[in-house]
């Protein structure tokens, strides 16, 4: 079967291990891995046989074939330079940075609604992990309000995450309320140094607006939502199952990486890889004409 | 000179369960102002923020405490605690406008660098920025050294140690303040818990090793068994020979007027308390394990040492839930 060609900006921990999931895909094939520099993750993916350039976005943009592009970049990169020249080319932009120039995409909530967008954001790791149980907890009982809290190992927190954490915080509170469709949300974020590392876990509180629903009906709609998720994340599962009290519902996740190229304690950055990649083979199929997967 | 940092209006309020109102705000901090003390920190205890499902809803916004706060003080600064993952920068912006001038962007011992946003907008800003290092006896003098150095790059105005747990002995104390010194041009302050009865102890040891800040709450109103109780600091500071430039009697008789009364609990090492310092959890925990084992019908002593083994840090306090159902619920494997 055909695959549709992709581009993926960026070659560094998140573009590597975007790259072995793309290699996997029934719908993606790697058309290009483009850098700035002659770096680690360019030579890895030349060993690997995937065509590599360090003319950054002007390459993907040059490359004819190429339908979609993965940027895993910077936010400022993305809105400065990235967005615009594969728009200009017609390419579709799944980003990972917390540009959030278009819509945010939570794959198992609101892909169907996405197809037709040039430019989709993938809000943050925590949001992926969080935002389909908010939203999950929302369409069986409502949510006045939701709260998160994300965990993730020091080891998976790169640069870009600590240089902003105010835009991990940001992002995701705003995304619990438009994807999740809480009326207010907040988010937290806390990094662990513990060795060896913790697993990613994110707890998740929702204020219902009808706890005569009860919870074992808020229970199914969670877990066929962990069953959705684990299509695209086989290693998301519920720590802690969600529990009642009064109008309050409390559930913890745990999200371990595929270990595709980063470690497995990374779910952080397997999820929202995962999610990019989920979407992308959405709007691959339907460019090959081909049902959804 | 040694400066006194009065904490009570944070610190104390996870004692309080961020329960404080417009009038206590108005009346301790005003109390401090007379007394002279130099810097008032007024937040949640999780800092601006910080009011949520997972640490406690503030009663009152922390906004409007600031800005009554900020009404009755005349020459003590209003200083606010930030811990970045928790609240923004537009939380300090807002807070600067309710009348905070200085902020304290406290992370995990090893994780100084998510602070340098923050750090580097309040000096924009044009507050007094202080480094805040969380949880200091998770490691060595050394490591606790290069972290503070970070935090001084990013232009703190003097490096905070805290021993979150209570954990500390006073030599642990000493070793890292003196590390942190040679590393270091600015000044270095110490925050004290007394979950092992250390608090006095151990702000005396950091003196001597060269602090030039020190934490304190009136009555020792705080997490875990509470802080360093600021009018036995004052009087204890006098006698060694410190000037900290604090009224002594001024503090007592506001320790007992305005704090005494509307504390929940006695600030004493109770066994929550001392596991604190033992199995070295942040304090923060304690009232939230109490009510965990109380809904799960645990001992609080077994959650603590669980929450110590598995390293948990400040601004974990959901995963008490965590601990407790799975020492209520033991799975086969993976936890």
């Amino acid at each position: 079967m055909d695959r549709v060609k992709v581009g993926i900006i960026g070659p560094g921990n998140i573009g590597s291990d975007l790259m072995y999931k793309v290699m996997r895909s029934k719908y993606l094939e790697m058309g290009i891995m483009a850098g700035i520099v002659e770096s680690e993750g360019i030579k890895r993916a030349r060993s690997m046989g995937v065509p590599v350039s360090t003319e950054g976005v002007k390459a993907v943009g040059a490359n004819k074939e190429i339908r979609i592009a993965f940027d895993a970049t910077s936010a400022s990169a993305h809105v400065r330079f990235n967005a615009p020249a594969l728009r200009s080319n017609g390419i579709i932009s799944i980003d990972l940075t917390p540009a959030a120039l278009g819509p945010y995409c939570v794959p198992s909530v609101n892909l169907n609604e996405l197809t037709e967008e040039q430019d989709i954001n993938m809000v943050t790791c925590g949001g992926q992990a969080t935002i389909p149980i908010v939203y999950a907890i929302k369409r069986a009982a409502g949510a006045a309000y939701a709260e998160i809290v994300a965990c993730i190992s020091s080891k998976s927190a790169g640069p870009g995450t600590r240089a902003n954490m105010d835009e991990f915080t940001e992002t995701t509170s705003s995304a619990i309320v438009k994807v999740g469709g809480a009326d207010k949300g907040k988010a937290i974020i806390i990094l662990n140094p513990a060795d060896p590392p913790l697993m990613m876990t994110n707890t998740i509180m929702v204020r219902v607006k009808d706890s005569s629903v009860g919870i074992d009906k808020i229970r199914e709609s969670i877990d066929d939502m962990v069953t959705n998720l684990r299509e695209y994340v086989p290693g998301y599962r519920l720590r802690v199952p969600p529990i009642m009290e009064g109008d309050k519902v409390t559930t913890i996740v745990q999200v371990e990486g595929q270990g595709d190229f980063l470690p497995k304690f990374s779910g952080n950055l397997d999820i929202i890889n995962s999610a990019a990649v989920a979407a992308a083979e959405r709007l691959a199929a339907k460019m090959l004409g081909v049902g959804a997967n | 000179m040694i400066t006194l940092i009065d904490t009570t209006l944070r610190d104390g309020s996870h004692a309080l369960r961020h329960s404080y109102n417009i009038d206590q705000v108005k009346t301790i901090a005003g109390g401090l102002d007379s007394c002279g003390v130099k810097y008032i920190e007024i937040s949640h205890g999780d800092g601006i923020g910080g009011s949520s499902f997972t640490y406690g809803f503030s009663k009152t916004d922390v906004f409007d405490l600031i800005q009554a706060a900020s009404g009755v003080v005349k020459t003590s600064k209003l200083a606010v605690l930030l811990l970045p993952g928790i609240g923004t920068i537009e939380d300090l912006k807002e807070a600067k406008k309710r009348g905070a001038k200085a902020v304290r962007v406290a992370t995990h011992v090893t994780e100084a660098d998510v602070g340098a946003q923050h750090i580097a907008a309040a000096k924009d800003l044009g507050m007094f920025a202080v480094g805040f290092l969380m949880m200091t006896h998770m490691s060595p003098p050394e490591l606790v050294a290069e972290e503070a150095a970070k935090m001084e790059s990013y232009g703190s105005d003097y490096i905070n140690l805290a021993d979150s747990a209570g954990y500390l002995l006073p030599e642990g104390v000493t070793e890292r303040v003196k590390a942190v010194k040679a590393a270091v041009k600015i000044p270095v302050g110490f925050h004290a818990h007394n979950n092992l009865g250390m608090a006095m102890a151990n702000s005396l040891a950091a003196v001597q090793a060269g602090a030039e800040y020190l934490d304190g709450t009136l009555r020792g109103l705080g997490a875990g068994a509470g802080n360093t109780q600021l009018e036995v600091l004052s009087g204890v500071l006098l006698r060694s020979g410190y000037e900290t430039g604090t009224d002594f009697y001024g503090l007592m008789d506001l320790a007992r007027d305005a704090v005494e009364p509307i504390m929940l609990r006695p600030q004493t090492i109770d066994n929550g308390s001392l596991m604190l310092g033992y199995a070295g959890v942040y304090s923060s925990f304690l009232l939230h394990v109490y009510n965990a084992a109380d809904k799960y019908g645990l001992e609080p002593r077994d959650i603590l040492v669980e929450l110590g083994r598995r390293k948990m840090v400040g601004g974990q306090e959901d995963m008490i839930i965590d601990v407790a159902y799975h020492l209520k619920n033991p799975a086969p494997a993976e936890i």
